[in-house]
């Protein structure tokens, strides 16, 4: 079943990070498995920062030596950064398999990128100005706990609760989903894609990569191959709801906005809420009244609806 | 008096067949208006009685209804439902149901007999299986407003999403506003008056029933076929809109009115081994 929730305040900075984990625990009945968060903070003037992974979180049950692999491959990770000419000026240890680095780069991304994700076990899980992306097995409140999300500052947020039945209940399958390299686009998705293998080889024969088998992956890349290509996020989003097929809600992130799309026979839910200072939206209004216990003035957006949002 | 039967035929129904109180005071007058469920509480509607729902669990929320239908309680307010799921489902019971708020999906489903008002907004599948009684909504609506129906008035001042009423098997559904697609897909009986626009393929595979637009329609399912609106139906749009306060910008006479061609089913006139066929 899932649940995908989005809010975005336009103009003002807000925490964040607790009004989507009061959102996503709101939606927990809807998929247990993992959650994930894609944060937008206040990016600062040429810095990125990038959150990555060394290991599953149940590759830490199997065995001991695992936990001396996950220092190594750390270890790797930050001579390969050195290597590429990285400027780290900030290291976090968020748990004992992922990190949060803020750096400096002006080389070619996509290679450091690729060159970071070549240690065993080693996944980027998201590089931007402004995204940052948390997610990992259990219920929104674990996870906001885990990665200490509460009072995180920012203007937008998109996360998601999954029941997997596509793809397997791991790190790797929970969205949101990245669009490596391409910074700040996330994507969460409610639904199913009947052409994702169709449209992922037409992808992976344009040079994307694909680090699941999960149908959402494909709307991450497929958004910023469109955008790459020159359109803004609105034409790739109408785009998608004419070539995807299937059935599906999804939101879609950028560094400044928030968009929503729903496939032509509206068949997976949304609710949405929008204000002169905020927008909300979710697969379940309870969730926007988690942050909005006060009356407000709800709707379902309709078949083929694409609507998108400026912070 | 025109025959139960006659007025359908007049309204563009092929058959007629509604149970439920509201109806039947309508369209049937040999059945039992007061006919209740043996379990049902004697109710008192200057009886009143409230409570706040913003900490309560919806079950608990049921439960604390059901008692107070018990204790004879006629009148009762829920404050702060906060959109919860399955509030005030499987009441069988006259009584006056206010909800001070809005409700999360599947609310009021199953209901024979209250009387219910909304103040906010209802998620998908409102009133699914409604027997009887009113359900009316000051907000806007989900998907699958009213699905399967088979009695009683369900009636929302705004705007509700798609499927409205799929698989209605009576009763009347008002929208104020606009409809999504899908709407009446697969019909049976009833009536669906959408006083603003009506997405795509509405009225698709619809067996029966009569569907009202004020609005545009963005195109027909299969098998809905425009009908004429008669003076009848233009009465009977008049009283029931009239009850509720809402009403199209087009006005009452100019409504589009369509029912089912009867083309794609019809099992009334196939023997078994043909509907297999169809099937």
């Amino acid at each position: 079943m899932c649940g995908i929730a989005g809010l975005i305040h336009r103009g003002k900075s807000s925490d964040v990070g607790s009004e989507m984990t009061a959102m996503l625990q709101s939606l927990k009945h809807r998929g247990p498995d993992s959650t994930g968060f894609a944060l937008y903070g206040n990016p600062t003037e040429g810095q990125y920062i990038m959150r990555f992974k060394v290991a599953e979180q149940e590759d830490m049950k199997r065995g001991f030596d695992i936990h001396q692999a996950v220092i190594d491959r750390k270890a790797q990770v930050d001579s390969r950064l050195e290597e590429m000419g990285v400027n780290v000026v900030k290291k976090e240890q968020a748990t004992e398999y992922s990190h949060r680095y803020t750096f400096s780069f002006d080389g070619d991304m996509r290679r450091m990128a690729d060159f970071v994700e070549d240690i065993e076990g080693t996944e980027i899980l998201s590089i931007g100005k402004g995204l940052e992306l948390i997610k990992d097995l259990g219920d929104a409140g674990v996870v906001s706990e885990q990665y200490s999300l509460s009072g995180f500052q920012g203007t937008h947020a998109i996360g998601h609760t999954r029941m997997a039945t596509e793809s397997d209940v791991d790190i790797r399958s929970a969205h949101p989903y990245w669009a490596y390299p391409f910074n700040d686009v996330s994507v969460v998705h409610n639904g199913q894609l009947t052409n994702y293998w169709t449209f992922r080889r037409e992808m992976e024969r344009r040079g994307h990569r694909f680090m699941s088998n999960c149908d959402s992956e494909l709307i991450a890349v497929y958004i910023a191959d469109r955008m790459e290509a020159g359109d803004d996020l609105e034409s790739a989003m109408r785009k998608s709801v004419d070539e995807l097929d299937g059935v599906f809600t999804y939101l879609v992130a950028t560094s400044d906005a928030l968009g929503m799309a729903k496939d032509v026979m509206a068949a997976k839910p949304m609710v949405l809420y929008e204000s002169d200072e905020f927008v909300g939206l979710a697969s379940e209004e309870v969730a926007i009244r988690s942050v909005f216990p006060n009356e407000i003035k709800t709707w379902d957006p309709y078949e083929g609806e694409v609507r998108v949002w400026q912070a | 008096m025109a025959s139960v039967e006659h007025k359908s035929h007049d309204m563009g129904l092929h058959a007629e067949q509604l149970s439920g109180r509201t109806q039947q005071r309508f369209f049937d007058a040999s059945e039992d208006e007061n006919f209740t469920y043996p379990w049902a509480h004697e109710v008192d509607f200057d009886n009143k009685a409230e409570f706040d729902a913003a900490d309560m669990e919806p079950t608990d929320i049921n439960l604390k209804i059901r008692e107070l239908l018990q204790s004879g309680h006629g009148d009762i307010t829920i404050k702060n439902p906060r959109a919860k799921h399955g509030v005030g489902v499987g009441i069988l019971n006259r009584a006056k149901i206010t909800y001070d708020g809005s409700l999360g999906y599947f609310g009021c489903g199953l209901i024979d007999g209250p009387n219910v008002h909304i103040t906010g907004r209802v998620g998908w599948s409102c009133a699914e299986n409604m027997m009887a009684g009113t359900v009316v909504i000051e907000g806007n609506g989900g998907s699958t407003f009213g699905a399967a129906i088979r009695g009683g008035d369900l009636v929302c001042k705004g705007d509700v999403g798609s499927r409205t009423g799929i698989d209605q098997k009576g009763g009347t559904i008002i929208v104020g506003g606009r409809t999504g697609a899908f709407s009446g897909f697969m019909m049976q009986r009833g009536r669906m008056v959408i006083c603003g626009d009506a997405g795509k393929n509405l009225g698709d595979s619809m067996y029966d029933g009569t569907i009202y637009v004020g609005g545009e329609v963005e195109d027909l399912g299969v098998d809905c076929v425009p009908g004429d609106l008669t003076e009848l139906d233009v009465k009977w749009l008049s009283h029931k809109l009239g009850m509720y306060g809402v009403s199209p910008s087009c006005g009452i006479e100019n409504m589009k009115k369509f029912v089912a061609g009867k083309q794609l089913w019809n099992y009334d006139n196939l023997e078994p081994s043909e509907k297999k066929l169809v099937l």
